[in-house]
């Protein structure tokens, strides 16, 4: 059986919900169980925002990721929180940008990405967030377009489809990263 | 099978409520529930439903009250202190015998309280929530695909028994998201003869009321009200059981301490101890059954609940407290992790907690 907990974590818009949001939708098109669990509330606006995510063979139990396989920080208070959490032989993702430090844990993989400069020279300032998913597909070894589309298509709004090859491209930038 | 689509437990109960036939939603909004109001907001003017922020969550239950005597799906939404708000409309929804749909997305109490989620308002919902004696069909979904079809299964059973169904959820389940299949089998709703809908002159008047001021007719109605709860009680317990049939140890937990309880289940069993899980999806009526045939086997029960310990009132009259009872609680609107539940488990198989 497998089952991925990854727990994303950053500043209210920085596009958190929205990364966790398109890992669950592909899963679930990959037929795999899935849970999506955001924090919610005054946090929302401006301070911290987290989601967990689940993706799974089997159903799915507690929604809560307390103990990440992959954590997703995208600043230095959520490293700083999160860090300890990752469980051994995890993977974390930071967004080297906003995060000055190394992580300290010897225990586990880290990627290095410097996603808020990568998306801004880009062009796409606040895809950072996507950079890093390109990064983590990249990583698990399940980057192809086509499912990268399709997942894409389920959380990009039709109103903004335009920015359906938009986020691909940022994805791409951070899966070429290296 | 219909395509699976991810949605928050609360769009999934406003979009079942919807495909259940509700067209009158009245509400008035407080976190974590607002999703149900926003959906609303946005789909039942486009389907010549009528969505109404009321100015008052008192004034929401009394419109709620209005429709149902007219006959009509109607529900409302809140949290916690919102459904404090709405307990008079609730006893006054059961005195009149009104069919109801009302949802609580629970919050830490008690007071204004925090926003995350608490299941602390279990006796609220099982013990009427208003007053005088009655009782509401208390549903606890555990995941987003239960939101939606208990939705539609509360509003089956509110107008078959005449009754409010409450779904007694919490900011979890009303905030995550998960695959649901909205592919329902809609059962035609029944008739309502009681229902004021305007004579035609051709009956008699129809009369919604709770006041009944002759007290040997307000005795019977009450004792013909129980012997409805009796039916409600007899046919509509509905429960899960996980690895229950060899248990030593079994945890008794509803909504997201259900979730939760089932992965410490899983690790206490790698870990040699037989455990196990009775999950209520009814909370009133409570599934008596399931925990008098497993009190004979097990040891012991632990209660998992996001309270100071409500639920484990029912667990004790169940087993009849033949075995120990204890709690594994958080809250505040903060969750047990699945550590915390297996420790639990542990402790009590080593006899080591009274």
């Amino acid at each position: 059986m497998s089952t991925k907990q990854f727990l994303f974590s950053g500043f209210g818009g920085q596009g958190i919900l929205f990364a966790g949001k398109f890992l669950a939708y592909k899963g679930l098109i990959e037929n795999k169980q899935v849970s999506w669990l955001p924090s919610y509330g005054p946090e929302m606006r401006g301070g911290t925002a987290s989601c967990s995510v689940i993706v799974s063979d089997e159903p799915v139990g507690s929604p809560i990721v307390s103990n990440p396989d992959m954590l997703i920080a995208m600043n230095l208070p959520s490293l700083d929180r999160y860090e300890d959490a990752v469980v051994p032989g995890g993977v974390i993702f930071a967004d080297s940008t906003l995060i000055e430090r190394k992580v300290k844990r010897s225990d586990v993989t880290v990627y290095y990405i410097p996603a808020t400069r990568l998306a801004s020279e880009n062009g796409t300032p606040t895809l950072a967030n996507m950079i890093i998913v390109g990064k983590i597909l990249k990583v698990l070894g399940e980057f192809n377009d086509e499912d990268v589309k399709a997942a894409l298509g389920k959380v990009v709004s039709a109103k903004h489809a335009d920015m359906l090859d938009v986020n691909l491209n940022a994805m791409k930038l951070g899966a070429d990263y290296e | 099978m219909a395509d699976k689509v991810l949605m928050k437990g609360n769009e999934a109960i406003a979009e079942a409520a919807i495909i259940a036939g509700c067209r009158h939603y009245f509400g008035y909004p407080i976190t974590p529930q607002t999703e149900v109001a926003a959906y609303m907001a946005k789909k039942m003017p486009k389907i010549g439903g009528c969505f109404l922020q009321a100015e008052s969550e008192i004034a929401a239950i009394n419109m709620v009250y209005g429709v149902s005597s007219a006959g009509k799906r109607v529900m409302t939404s809140s949290s916690s202190p919102g459904i404090s708000l709405k307990g008079e409309g609730l006893s006054y929804l059961a005195g009149s015998d009104l069919p109801a749909l009302v949802v609580n997305v629970q919050r830490g109490g008690p007071g204004l309280g925090g926003i995350q989620p608490s299941q602390s308002d279990y006796f609220q919902a099982t013990r009427g929530g208003g007053h005088g004696d009655y009782h509401m069909i208390v549903l606890a979904p555990a995941s987003v695909q239960e939101m939606a079809e208990l939705t539609v299964k509360g509003f089956d059973l509110a107008d078959k028994y005449r009754m409010t169904s409450m779904i007694l959820a919490d900011g979890t389940m009303g905030q995550m998201m998960e695959p649901v299949s909205l592919d329902f089998d809609i059962k035609p709703e029944p008739e309502k003869p009681w229902a004021t809908t305007g004579t035609k002159l051709e009956r008699e008047h129809n009369i919604v009321n709770s006041l009944s001021l002759v007290p040997e007719e307000l005795e019977t109605l009450n004792m013909k009200r129980y012997e409805r709860y009796k039916e409600v009680e007899k046919n509509e317990t509905m429960y899960e059981e996980y690895m229950v049939d060899d248990a030593d140890i079994i945890i008794a937990a509803f909504g997201i301490a259900a979730r939760v309880s089932k992965n410490a289940v899983n690790e206490a069993r790698k870990q040699g101890i037989k455990a196990g899980l009775i999950r209520p999806i009814t909370l009133w009526p409570f599934p008596k059954a399931p925990f008098e045939k497993a009190v004979e086997h097990a040891k012991a029960f632990i209660s998992v609940e996001l309270s100071m310990g409500q639920m484990i009132e029912d667990v004790k009259l169940a087993t009849s407290c033949k075995v120990p009872v204890t709690l594994c609680n958080r809250v505040g609107g903060m969750i047990p992790d699945p550590e915390q539940v297996l420790k639990s488990i542990i402790e009590v198989n080593n006899g080591g907690v009274e």
